[in-house]
């Protein structure tokens, strides 16, 4: 990954790579994402061709069905030059940590997706890395806690920054979680050929969730979100697990005064 | 020991079916993963211990073959036998071949997960040997007739009371439980007299340093030093990874094994055995012997992509860190090592078509990489064992994916390598699963979905996508 350490130059552009579960499942929240960028003074370009970085069929052992997809996503970002911002920390971690499994057989494909993927960066790790953690000062009234998604913790790094930024907004009341950084049991197909173990794991996170007495689960991977969600509703419980990106983009509405970084 | 990786599912719904199991089996977390935690945290240089230690092993298993001569050469100088056994069972047949022509009638163990592989103790008791293990947790699991549920935590499923029925055969449910030093002094009373008589030891090996030909034992409760010092007969047994050059070397792998174990400084002993009892030594044992087993090994170094699993050094982080261990318990990976680690080394030790379940059972949350001293990438190896069963293997029978998986999995990519066929497709889906959804969620599903719905609620597809959103949106539509 490049160092912007030193005098980081200020991205003000980037392409949004919404993931396949945000673009079909979740519009909402990469509109979410565009409003904070934008927020930023970023202007995000969305290429109309994307579809998925593969990751489904590669963590199922598919390899030969996710080369084809990972190749495409490697072809269609090629295109544009600049940060590749995406709203999971999974599907960034697939296309930084994971390519060069895939395309370990191939060395100019393999290559090609090296310079690819140290341009891609998971939205709160982008913006906590140029902007900083207290760019973005909106305001909610509401209680939340936080759970950590396992892909942006461990493969990504980004750890206490989400929190960090959440302190930021008026009028969030965070609550701590218990174990916020144990799974949630998700692990994509893990989840539907293995439902027992899953829900298991779920079970554990769930009741710490609802020892907070908090209204809202902030999370920053859909996968994640639907998982505790999905949970949450089948226990018959109201609380609502929302994308930071979602957070962020609302605390803005409510009233936002401009960042220090800004 | 018999594999039985084939049972994983059966086994772990019996695990999550025990309330008494899921309650015990806490303690890996708030014990020894914490515990593990707080060690590293009070290390100041706890990262490049981590490093160095991945270092040492990386380099120790690219010159094994090297390596595993100097340790054979300096046992031998040191008075002491070497035997490099190809399988557990000829293993197995040399310890009791031993044991028959030195006229050994009583066995100790201390804890050896190796001799698990051999099956040892069982073995010897059916040849007329009295063979008892000395650590408390493999002792209560032999009283148990069962395997170890942990790497360094064997009985760890085991309520006291469990314990105090094993251990005390007056003891009936109701009965005040005793604590944990009552349950200790039974075994401690129990197994006085079999150290006194025994003549013979089996031991593990922690650390086997090459160049001096030393033995390192990490223990907490002493039977490990009463095994090497009172028996006239002293076994130790090892996998042929568990071997590091020097004893620089070892300062930092005990650094890391210990806290990484049980989140200790140091154990209570740290047990160094250089041979037999030298001529002017007071106590120690007649005779030593090494065992150096391969026993499926040799197949982790042939293959690159799974060779770093050899860097283990059996401490347990991974299985305490890992929130499917912790739920699905130790039995269920049907083999000597449960967890992480078992869930790569076991497919390849033992067979990848009865254990292509191992490596599904994850949900490839990372937290094995991050707890593993030396930073082994469990994750990458499961990935790797189940591209290898879905598709990837050379052998046919090792591919255990089912017509239909492939079969979705082929639709999937059709649908992904067009964005029109993507937006049919999920304007389909969502068309589908409209009547049946209920405030945008489905109670039910059909296959493959129904895995998910028997226990959350589905979200539905949306009726539009980003892309078509933010196109509205740059015409000023929002």
């Amino acid at each position: 990954m490049p160092d912007y350490s030193l005098n980081p130059p200020l991205p003000n552009r980037v392409t949004l790579f919404a993931s396949c579960m945000v673009d079909q499942l979740a519009p909402s929240v990469g509109e979410s994402a565009v409003d904070v960028l934008e927020h930023l003074g970023v202007s995000v370009e969305f290429l109309d061709n994307q579809t998925c970085c593969g990751q489904p069929a590669f963590n199922s052992g598919f390899r030969s069905e996710a080369l084809p997809v990972g190749t495409r996503f490697i072809e269609l970002f090629e295109q544009v030059d600049g940060p590749i911002v995406v709203p999971s920390g999974s599907c960034a971690a697939m296309v930084r940590n994971y390519y060069r499994d895939l395309f370990r057989d191939d060395p100019k494909l393999l290559e090609r997706s090296s310079r690819v993927a140290e341009r891609v960066f998971e939205l709160i790790e982008f913006i906590s890395r140029f902007f900083g953690t207290e760019a973005i000062v909106g305001q909610l009234n509401t209680s939340a806690t936080y759970h950590k998604c396992c892909h942006l913790l461990r493969e990504i790094g980004i750890d206490g920054e989400p929190s960090a930024m959440l302190s930021n907004i008026e009028g969030l009341e965070m609550i701590p979680l218990e174990r916020a950084d144990v799974c949630c049991g998700f692990g994509g197909a893990f989840s539907v050929k293995m439902p027992d173990i899953s829900s298991a794991i779920l079970d554990e996170k769930l009741d710490f969730i609802e020892a907070t007495g908090s209204s809202t689960v902030i999370a920053a991977d859909m996968g994640c979100i639907y998982q505790m969600q999905g949970g949450l509703r089948r226990r018959g419980s109201d609380v609502q697990v929302l994308h930071i990106a979602q957070i962020l983009a609302e605390s803005l509405r409510n009233g936002s005064s401009h960042g220090a970084a800004l | 020991m018999k594999p039985v990786t084939i049972n994983f599912r059966s086994k772990a719904a019996q695990t999550l079916a025990d309330a008494q199991i899921q309650q015990s089996i806490e303690h890996v977390y708030t014990g020894f993963f914490k515990g593990r935690l707080l060690a590293a945290a009070e290390t100041d240089n706890w990262e490049d211990l981590r490093t160095k230690g991945k270092a040492i092993k990386d380099h120790t298993i690219a010159h094994l073959d090297y390596y595993l001569g100097m340790l054979a050469d300096s046992v031998e100088k040191n008075g002491g036998r070497v035997f490099f056994a190809a399988d557990a069972a000829e293993a197995r047949q040399y310890i009791i071949d031993l044991a028959h022509k030195r006229n050994i009638k009583t066995v100790i163990k201390s804890k050896s997960m190796v001799s698990e592989e051999m099956g040892l103790a069982e073995a010897m008791n059916t040849e007329g040997f009295e063979t008892v293990e000395t650590d408390l947790g493999e002792y209560i699991i032999q009283l148990a007739n069962e395997t170890p549920y942990h790497l360094i935590a064997p009985a760890v499923h085991k309520s006291r009371s469990d314990v105090a029925k094993l251990l005390d055969d007056d003891y009936k449910d109701g009965d005040r439980i005793p604590d944990a030093t009552e349950l200790t002094m039974m075994a401690r009373k129990k197994l006085r007299g079999v150290f006194e008589r025994a003549d013979m030891s089996v031991t593990g090996v922690n650390f086997a340093v090459a160049e001096s030909g030393s033995i390192a034992l990490v223990t907490n409760e002493g039977n490990g030093r009463m095994s090497t010092t009172v028996p006239r007969v002293h076994v130790a047994v090892m996998g042929m990874e568990k071997i590091i050059p020097s004893i620089q070397d070892l300062s930092t792998m005990l650094r890391i094994l210990i806290r990484s174990a049980t989140g200790q400084r140091i154990s209570t002993y740290v047990t160094m055995v250089n041979g037999s009892r030298k001529f002017d030594e007071e106590e120690g044992p007649e005779e030593f012997h090494l065992v150096i087993m391969d026993n499926g090994r040799q197949k982790l170094l042939e293959d690159p992509q799974m060779r770093e699993s050899l860097n283990c050094i059996r401490c347990g982080a991974c299985l305490n860190a890992c929130p499917v261990y912790r739920k699905v318990g130790g039995h269920a990976y049907g083999w000597v090592y449960p967890g992480p680690i078992g869930a790569i080394v076991s497919p390849v030790m033992t067979g990848v078509k009865d254990a292509s379940n191992l490596p599904s059972a994850s949900s490839l949350c990372g937290a094995c990489h991050d707890a593993c001293p030396v930073k082994i990438n469990i994750p990458r190896m499961l990935l790797e064992l189940r591209w290898r069963t879905a598709e990837g293997s050379t052998d046919k029978d090792e591919r255990t994916s089912s017509a239909k998986e492939r079969g979705i999995w082929k639709a999937w990519r059709v649908g992904m390598m067009g964005r029109k066929r993507f937006d049919i497709g999920s304007r389909l889906a969502n068309l589908a699963m409209r009547p049946l959804a209920k405030n945008g969620w489905l109670k039910k599903a059909p296959p493959p979905i129904s895995g998910w719905t028997s226990t959350r609620d589905f979200p539905t597809i949306s009726a539009r996508s980003l892309k078509s959103k933010l196109s509205k949106r740059s015409k000023g539509g929002k």
